[in-house]
């Protein structure tokens, strides 16, 4: 069995990683989960959260929101509508997310009011918003719902 | 005969517009680089989310249960009609070829009774639009202000573009842009993205890896159908931002070419006056000379 398995990280606008990794945890919509290699071949999209790949070069971290994660036995690709390297992430960043999440929920809100899914969606997307912002050590300033 | 001094601005103020032109092919030229590497970082995702999404619309497409945005609304009566062009001008025929072929797209559609709404992005398309369709436009994007394209200008475009589908305003949407082969030549496509038509074929030859999908096929593809409208529009947007650099830069150099050329007519003409106005003069002074 391989040691190590092909990891790639695209977001529309560049390529962030592409490496050789052991394991890769990804936050996906149903739940978070670790794909190793020789993984049986999966596709599951993301709920807003932290990446965390381990590889022979080191753990690296990434904030990803949005997107999709492609696992097959040689390699997992993710593909990430925003993705920033943990590190680089700020308060800045944060709010701006925080903010995006909170106007969804908002006009959701206001333009289903009696479909309850689109709601619960954004609900569930703000939600994730802030379970992130306290997992990465950042205030997620949390809104009264 | 034009006299000297005239000649001799002209060439000037001639001189001085190829210095303009020639600073602008070479803008354009390290703006083209930009562009074409900000193409090339966005296509592995682009390619991925194709590959994907192809093969979630193979197995989940035929079904009743699929996404309007994929099977349609099963009308095509109203038809949106996003035109992309640029925010400037001086590129040669950039602009004016999206929007003929947008034109043309436009009038088919109403010859054949269809209804037509233009959205547009960019002001020369709308100013070039407005002439012949103004009731027809529904809406305008200015990215004007936009210092480097982001994938969240794409998103709001999308988010548009989606919002006037939820409403029930129109059935089939699709783009015009400038696709980059290059910098000579750019060729103006049409490309439908509502609903979304992947290539079958692709997906067909994948299917022979099974995945497991987690939600569901049908929620990720619900998911991530409203993504793919983004992605198009965002890979369109940088297509058309390299084309506009690459029309501009062959449209400058034309012109830095041809203000070379007429240089050297005037700086020829004006020799020839020069030369004409001191044999006269010595003609002049000999004749002058003689009669004492």
């Amino acid at each position: 069995m391989a040691d190590t398995m092909q990891f790639d990280l695209v977001s529309p606008e560049r390529r962030l990683a592409s490496m050789q990794v052991t394991v890769v945890q990804i936050p996906g919509a149903d739940g978070d989960m670790a794909a190793m290699p020789d993984h049986a071949p999966t596709i599951t999209t993301l709920r807003p959260g932290v990446l965390r790949v381990d590889g022979p070069e080191g753990t690296a971290e990434y904030v990803v929101t949005g997107g999709f994660a492609e696992i097959s036995a040689n390699g997992v690709s993710v593909l990430a509508e925003r993705a920033v390297p943990k590190g680089d992430m700020t308060q800045a960043h944060l709010d701006e997310m925080m903010e995006e999440a909170k106007t969804t929920y908002q006009t959701a809100k206001d333009g289903f009011q009696n479909e309850p899914g689109p709601v619960d969606e954004a609900a569930k997307l703000l939600s994730d918003m802030v379970a992130m912002g306290d997992e990465i050590g950042l205030s997620s300033k949390q809104p009264s719902l | 005969m034009p006299n000297l001094k005239d000649l001799k601005n002209r060439i000037a103020s001639v001189k001085s517009t190829r210095k303009i032109t020639k600073a602008m092919q070479m803008v354009a030229a390290a703006k083209l680089r930009r562009a074409q590497e900000a193409a090339e970082q966005s296509r592995p995702y682009t390619e991925r989310f194709n590959a994907v999404m192809s093969r979630l619309a193979a197995s989940v497409g035929g079904s009743d249960s699929a996404p309007k945005l994929l099977s349609g609304t099963g009308s095509d009566k109203v038809h949106l009609l996003v035109v992309m062009t640029a925010e400037r001008g001086l590129c040669g025929g950039f602009n004016a070829n999206i929007a003929k072929l947008a034109k043309a797209h436009a009038r088919r559609l109403i010859s054949e009774g269809k209804e037509v709404k233009i959205l547009t992005v960019g002001k020369k398309g709308r100013d070039s639009i407005r002439r012949d369709f103004a009731k027809n436009l529904v809406g305008h994007v200015d990215l004007s202000d936009v210092k480097r394209l982001g994938y969240v200008d794409a998103q709001g475009i999308a988010k548009d573009i989606l919002g006037r589908f939820d409403a029930g305003e129109y059935d089939i949407a699709t783009i015009f842009y400038s696709k980059f082969v290059n910098v000579v030549s750019q060729i103006p496509t049409a490309q439908q993205i509502i609903p979304a038509s992947f290539d079958a074929e692709e997906g067909a030859n994948e299917a022979t890896t099974l995945f497991d999908y987690e939600p569901s096929e049908e929620a990720i593809l619900a998911d991530l159908l409203p993504r793919g409208v983004a992605t198009a529009i965002f890979s369109a947007l940088l297509e058309n931002a390299a084309s506009e650099q690459g029309a501009r830069m062959s449209a400058m150099d034309n012109a830095t070419r041809n203000a070379g050329e007429m240089i050297e007519d005037l700086t020829i003409e004006y020799n020839r006056s020069r030369q004409a106005v001191i044999t006269n003069e010595l003609i002049e002074i000999i004749s002058g000379a003689e009669a004492l």
